[in-house]
């Protein structure tokens, strides 16, 4: 691993001014507002309309301030909104504590913003919770002399399928279009009409279809939106929060998870400012009840007479045992993107030590052959504060950010945000080397280089980088061939960073917890004897298997073949795999299936033995996110109905195996995975070569049309099983489209909101079309995995040769 | 009575009529809309002319017209809807072939203004706001005109109609109803609402030279000071 | 000593095409543009600053130094933006300034333009005036044709482009900074100072905001110099200026004299209150300057005699009002006016105007109780000085110098309805035989 650190840099120093509020003197940096400063010295100051990611506003006037001294010797002579009011050396702040100015003005303007508000609080989700409620009580005057009409709207209206809006409780403090505007950049919402009859709004035919929309019902200072998740589901003093890292994607953020009577009723964002700040994307916030289905697995399970029977804890790990000790080393241990770090290294070492076997990879996706060998010798080990390591706050600061193969609003909603932060605030430049500029790109205003899939690697190498520039690989990039060698190549000639985000949010957890054929844990490569002999050692076991195992692809086709006898498959969906066909055909075929699963699935319908694993919200453990941070799982929810987690089934498995694992719980595992550390041998990358190739089937005849590179990725918001249960949040996914540059449209023939046929040669599917300028040539983009697009049912990935065709009227 | 009448319950408001989706854009108007656009240094700034080229052609902010903005301009059509509600000149129902206001802020009402929009709403048989079943007239109270020395004011598709009296309103309406020629009292021969809509927007119809120079009252300082000879002491150019 | 009248801006109102380029140039126009191009900007900003030239829309800036805020070095593009958008109810003076004379305001925006290194300039004018704006789009199209706008204006190197933009309607936008919003195509709400528009203003660039007023007084001055100006007018309150008179007075108009003329000379000027009826209230400069009585009938029409009267010059409307009056009334259509122009973009005057007009409604209709005029006042009060911009003062300051001048007018709300105290047919201008029809 690398050992550098980053070199202590002496902070640039900070111009301060020194104050006073309420008497008491405050220094701060200059250019800090009032409020902020008040918060210093632990003086709170109510608001509404200010918060400290937002532009300020200056609109509620409830954080009114006296200002007898400006600094310059002269006070203002009309009270002061402290939230837009920048502090000066010298200047004195009364705030309501010393001033009976400041508290009359706020008095009066709580009284003013609550005489056309319904004071509903009793059926009010934000009741309990409320700046408003909570503000009255302590800054307003007590009692309304209003004796007039309230103004009142029809209730609630749906900005979109998952907000709601209750114009009657908004304070019209505009977080929530400041929000939409300056951080997500989707102005589908903003302020119309004017005067007492202001209020937010959208275009009837233009629904709040952001993927951050969730964010405005957690800022907004009253009850005015609500989720359609959410409403009328609790208050806020009947739950119990846990803090937990998402397990949406690799962006990390940290949430709150708030729970009644052990069902989870909502997730918020935490405040994490090195992270994902106060924000989080809506897959993270609503896409949590996948596991409440009636296809919940809650029972072990074994195949008698071809049918899986509910079975005694006993029963199942006698037929697993009796099934693994048949395939002696033959044995393929697979696992999916969301398993918690410790699950991982349980999964890894249950492979090498129990079964004896490297054939263990977590990469249940497609994946190209250079893909492991930059893992193992650009990934794995690399630590936080390592210098070359980038960081959300490194986006911030950079001068320049490169995307390869790496949508961010997609694929990692967080370093969008933290990108148009940077685009906003600091003029950062992105260019995005991709088949077109998409939706997300465009809001970082970003470059577009065209590029069609498999032009990659030339694009990078065109590049002319400097040091300052930062390059963001996603893993889309691996299946370009050279494509992860020319961005090490490019960025260690230029003294440039790198960083590879992965989709899923295990993925970087698992690569450290040695979840690769190649890898063992603590980034120690397979092919390296001191670093076997190390961990045999720390294992205690008398040797480690030497050759790299297979990896996931390759595990499928040699149990199809009889190669592997048994596989071992925990947290993975078929459907997943580049080819779900060839995938099913592999698991129907194997000798031998053990699950670990949650719910029931395509793999637990061909197992021999299905065990039921407890869900995320049910587990603690460990995820590292694409930074190389790590993040607690902690438990929620404690009633589960499936109290084993993936490694306690392993444990119980190698115990009755009598090849004992070592640990039982998550903190056992987590306490000898740290004490294993990091393996110091660092491999280079030329040094490994792959061995495999993806399973594939082959394809039949091209059929009629016009030949195109398959462009695809993820969309945040698709067809993926996780996001099950939640059909408002579906209802918010972007639409299905194909999408060509207008020289192929013309080629096959259609226009904009006709039908493309896109066909691997034996199947097809049909999608409306929109045409995209500056798209590379040659090249149709359609979404991996949204509804009507099964891509891995046609068994193509992206940079394969497709077929398009006019699909005619739709 | 007190003029406006105290409204608090509002059921339509927060966004243009979206039960018609009638529109008469047409490329002629997308191509003046790009056009209107191109005169600014950033295009955005002429959302507030493109809106009124909408009401000239579609008699009122039509969905059409929203969209038509947004894609054009590059922004949402949120943010269109959000202009066209703050401003009051951007009308959510058609209005008539005339538009007539009626100022009843407070000089106004005080000298007549109220009575006047009491006459002329029973004589076109609508209340403000409304517009009349032949689609002839639209009424509207209106704020401030910036013409108190010729109060009371009323104004027709946003002309002056100075010094105005119930009787003078009478034959207003009814030469206007019978499509005589009308003149503004300080400006032109009076055309339609949509029209004028299509000069606000930046389309001069050539009328400028029409109407006088300026009304009495404007006229009277000066004549008082030709009267008794006083002027400005004399300068470089005097 | 100046002539009590002094028309300079109103000098060619009235003669033949006075909007006409050619007439405009028989007067006399566009020889100080010609003066002005030979003179360095810095030059021309010092001739106006000298001049004591001060804002004409209402505050009283003074002129020639918001100009020399514009940086010199910012990179960005400089923005002259005239404010046309005339909504201040009473306010009628530039509305027929750009009527009879529109060449007077693109002389002087030329030369605004030039002194402060300005190539496009926009004149934004509020929409509800049909004829202004094909006046001024006419005398621009003129200009350009002359050769006075577009490159190399009469042959100095210097270019210049004038938008002409129409308004809306929203009296907000009169308000430099909503103007500016508006302007790029946004809602008409006030932005935040700082940054001030000086430094950031549209597009975020330096922008200097004026007053028609003031922009057409330019000309005057650069042609007749800062000596000139400064000659008329009082120590503080130079020049001259239009005083728009209306209401209850025997001829209403326009009066165009020195600063520091008082209601009193001006009244006589136009043949005293209407017959039969003598002042009870006025305002010396739009709705939103407190409202004065007859004890201030010779107080100077200037920004200090009127700030020693608690009040301010504002624009210089003055609307008059006799005794068949109601000040209730009165007040209380302002407020409506301020509730409905009210941007809504904070709490003070969304919520605020909103709630003083029903309380105004109750006092009106003789419903209201006990207290109610004290509740009155201290709402005023939780809303005057507290709002985002000075809209919400405005309307507050019609309140308190309404309940000042005329308490017990208001406290005569808890029994009598206001129409029984002044039956508003009297105070309207015709005979109505029907009033109580008008009340109902």
């Amino acid at each position: 691993m690398s050992v550098e650190t980053k070199t202590e840099q002496a902070p640039a120093p900070v111009e301060t001014v020194t104050l006073s509020i309420d008497g008491i003197e405050v220094t701060v940096p200059k250019g800090t507002l009032a409020i902020r400063a008040a918060e210093q010295i632990g003086i709170a100051i109510p608001r509404f309309c200010d918060h400290p990611l937002l532009d300020p506003a200056g609109a509620c006037r409830q954080c009114l301030v006296e200002v007898p001294d400006a600094g310059n010797g002269r006070g203002f002579p009309k009270p002061q909104a402290s939230c837009t009011l920048e502090v000066a050396a010298g200047m004195q702040i009364n705030t309501q504590r010393t001033s009976e100015v400041a508290a009359k003005s706020q008095r009066g303007m709580l009284e003013l913003l609550l005489i056309n508000h319904p004071l509903d609080c009793p059926i009010c989700d934000k009741g309990g919770e409320c700046p408003l409620q909570n503000q009255a009580l302590s800054s307003g005057g007590g009692e309304s002399r209003y004796e007039g009409v309230k103004r009142t709207f029809p209730k609630p209206v749906p900005i979109s399928a998952q907000i709601l809006l209750d114009r009657e409780r908004c304070v019209l403090c505009a977080r929530c279009t400041r929000f939409s505007e300056q951080i997500a950049g989707d102005p589908f919402i903003s302020l119309v009409e004017r005067g007492a009859l202001q209020q937010v709004g959208r275009y009837a035919e233009e629904p709040y279809d952001s993927y951050f929309s969730g964010n405005v019902v957690q800022i907004c200072p009253v009850g005015a939106l609500t989720s359609a998740a959410y409403r009328f589901q609790s208050r806020p003093f009947d739950l119990v929060s846990t803090d937990v890292t998402c397990e949406g994607c690799a962006s990390g953020c940290q949430l709150r998870t708030d729970h009644r009577h052990g069902v989870i009723r909502r997730r918020l964002a935490a405040n994490a400012p090195q992270i994902n700040e106060e924000w989080n994307c809506d897959k993270g916030r609503f896409a949590f009840v996948s596991g409440r289905g009636d296809d919940r697995i809650t029972t072990p399970m074994v195949r008698v007479d071809g049918e899986l029977q509910p079975a005694s804890w006993p029963e199942a790990i006698d037929a697993a045992v009796a099934g693994l000790s048949a395939a002696g080393r033959n044995v393929g241990v697979i696992t999916g993107g969301r398993v918690t770090m410790e699950d991982g290294y349980a999964y890894a070492k249950f492979a090498r030590a129990v079964l004896g076997t490297n054939n263990v990879d977590y990469r249940s996706r497609p994946y190209g052959a250079d893909e492991s060998a930059f893992l193992i010798t650009e990934v794995a080990g690399r630590t936080l504060d390592a210098a070359s390591t980038v960081t959300y706050s490194a986006l911030e600061a950079a001068e320049r950010v490169i995307l390869v193969g790496f949508e961010p609003e997609e694929e990692s909603p967080m370093v969008f945000l933290r990108l148009r932060k940077a685009v906003r605030k600091r003029g950062l430049t992105v260019v995005a080397i991709a088949p077109l500029l998409s939706n997300g790109n465009r809001k970082l205003n970003a470059t577009v280089v065209a590029t069609a899939p498999g032009g990659e690697t030339a694009a990078i190498t065109e590049l002319e980088l400097t040091s300052s520039d930062v390059i963001l690989v996603g893993e889309r990039a691996g299946l370009v061939s050279g494509a992860l060698e020319a961005v090490v190549t490019k960025a260690t000639a230029a003294g440039a960073r790198f960083a590879w985000i992965p989709r899923r949010a295990a993925e970087r957890g698992a690569i450290e917890a040695g979840c690769l054929p190649g890898l063992l844990p603590g980034a120690r490569a397979v092919s390296n004897v001191a670093a076997r002999v190390d961990v045999a050692t720390h294992w205690g076991v008398d040797s480690l298997p030497p050759l790299e195992g297979l990896d996931a692809a390759s595990m499928l086709a040699a149990a199809a073949t009889g190669e592997i006898e048994a596989l071992l498959i925990g947290g993975v969906e078929l459907s997943d795999f580049a080819d779900a066909e060839a995938a099913r055909a592999s698991v129907d075929a194997a000798r031998f299936v053990i699950s670990l699963e949650t719910r029931h699935s395509e793999v637990t319908e061909r197992a021999d033995v299905v065990f039921p694993v407890s869900l995320l919200e049910e587990h603690s453990g460990t995820f590292m996110n694409w930074e190389h941070r790590t993040g607690r799982v902690n438990k929620v929810v404690r009633q589960t109905r499936a109290p084993m987690t993936d490694l306690r089934v392993l444990a119980a498995l190698a115990d009755a195996m009598e090849k004992p694992l070592g640990f039982r719980s998550e903190a056992q595992a987590r306490a000898e995975f740290i004490e294993l550390g990091t393996g110091e041998q660092r491999v280079e990358l030329k040094a490994l070569r792959p061995r495999s190739q993806p399973l594939r089937s082959s394809h039949g005849e091209q059929h009629e049309g016009v030949s195109a590179k398959l462009a695809t990725w993820r969309m945040l918001l698709d067809g993926g099983r996780s996001q099950d249960g939640e059909p408002a949040l579906a209802a918010t996914a972007k639409p299905s489209v194909a999408k060509v540059n207008p020289a192929m449209a013309q080629q096959v023939g259609v226009s904009d909101g006709d039908v493309l046929e896109i066909s691997n040669g034996d199947s097809w599917f049909r999608l409306p079309v929109q045409i995209c300028k500056d798209m590379a040539d040659a090249t149709v983009w359609v979404p991996m995995n949204s509804p009507g697009t099964p891509l891995s049912e046609l068994g193509v990935v992206y940079g394969d040769a497709v077929t398009v065709d006019h699909g005619g009227e739709e | 009575m007190s003029g406006h009448e105290f409204t608090s319950y509002f059921p339509e408001s927060g966004s243009v009529d979206m039960t018609d989706t009638s529109t008469n854009i047409d490329e002629t108007t997308l191509t003046e809309l790009r056009e209107l656009a191109s005169r600014y240094p950033q295009a955005r700034s002429a959302l507030m002319p493109m809106l009124h080229l909408v009401q000239s052609v579609d008699g009122r902010i039509s969905p059409a017209g929203i969209k038509a903005c947004a894609e054009i301009l590059g922004i949402t059509a949120a943010q269109v809807s959000g202009v066209a509600t703050f401003y009051t000149m951007y009308r959510r129902t058609p209005a008539g072939q005339h538009h007539i206001g009626v100022c009843t802020t407070a000089l106004c009402a005080v000298m007549g203004g109220d009575i006047l929009l009491e006459k002329v709403s029973e004589k076109l048989g609508i209340e403000p706001d409304q517009t009349t079943p032949d689609g002839k007239f639209s009424l509207e109270r209106i704020e401030c005109n910036a013409a108190c020395d010729f109060a009371p004011v009323l104004m027709v598709n946003w002309e002056f109609m100075d010094n105005m009296t119930p009787e003078k309103a009478e034959q207003l309406l009814d030469d206007l109803a019978a499509d005589r020629e009308v003149s503004s009292t300080r400006g032109a021969t009076i055309t339609s609402w949509r029209e004028a809509e299509r000069v606000l927007a930046g389309f001069p119809d050539g009328r400028a030279d029409e109407g006088p120079s300026a009304g009495g009252a404007s006229l009277l300082g000066k004549k008082i000071a030709d009267d008794k000879g006083w002027a400005a002491p004399k300068g470089g150019l005097n | 000593m100046t002539d009590t009248l002094t028309p300079v801006l109103s000098a060619n109102w009235g003669t033949e095409s006075s909007w006409k380029l050619e007439s405009y140039r028989a007067s006399g126009g566009y020889q100080a543009l010609a003066k002005a191009l030979k003179m360095t900007p810095d030059e021309v900003t010092g001739v106006v600053k000298d001049s004591g030239l001060r804002g004409r829309g209402g505050a009283g800036f003074p002129t020639g130094m918001k100009w020399s805020f514009v940086p010199k070095d910012n990179p960005n593009p400089k923005y002259l933006v005239v404010n046309g958008d005339e909504s201040e109810p009473g306010t009628c003076k530039d509305m027929p300034l750009l009527l009879a004379s529109p060449h007077t305001l693109v002389e002087g925006m030329i030369i605004s333009s030039y002194a402060i290194g300005c190539h496009t300039a926009f004149v934004y004018i509020r929409g509800e005036v049909l004829h202004i704006h094909r006046r001024v789009q006419a005398a621009v199209a003129e200009a350009y044709e002359a050769g006075l706008l577009g490159k190399d204006i009469l042959g100095s190197g210097y270019d210049l482009d004038i938008i002409v933009h129409a308004g809306a309607g929203a009296y907000i936008c009169g308000e430099e900074t909503a103007l500016l919003d508006s302007l790029e195509g946004r809602r008409g709400q006030p932005r935040l100072r700082p940054p001030f528009p000086a430094v950031a203003g549209l597009y975020a660039s330096p922008t200097v905001i004026n007053n028609v007023e003031s922009i057409s007084s330019v000309p005057s001055i650069i042609a007749n110099g800062a000596e000139w100006f400064s000659s008329m007018g009082t120590e503080k309150s130079k020049g001259f200026t239009i005083y728009s008179l209306s209401g209850h007075v025997a001829n209403p108009g326009q009066f165009e004299a020195p600063l520091g003329i008082t209601l009193r000379e001006l009244l006589d000027l136009a043949g005293g209150i209407r017959a039969g009826h003598e002042l009870k209230f006025w305002t010396p400069g739009g709705s939103s300057t407190p409202i004065l009585t007859a004890e201030h009938l010779d107080v100077p029409l200037d920004y200090e005699g009127m700030a020693g009267a608690g009040t301010m010059l504002g624009t210089k409307a003055l609307q008059i009002f006799d005794e068949t009056t109601s000040v209730v009334r009165t007040t209380l259509r302002w407020l409506e006016f301020y509730k409905h122009e009210s941007c809504g973009k904070c709490t003070p005057c969304r919520e605020g105007n909103w709630w003083l007009v029903q309380i105004l409604r109750k006092i009106e209709a003789g419903t209201a109780e006990a207290g109610d005029v004290d509740k009155l006042l201290d709402v005023a009060d939780n809303v005057g000085g507290k709002s985002f911009c000075a809209l919400a003062d405005g309307a507050v300051a019609c309140v308190t110098s309404a309940v000042r001048h005329f308490r017990a007018e208001f406290e005569a709300g808890t029994t009598t309805p206001a129409w029984e105290a002044f039956p508003y047919e009297r105070s309207a201008l015709f005979a109505t035989s029907e009033s109580k029809e008008v009340r109902a």
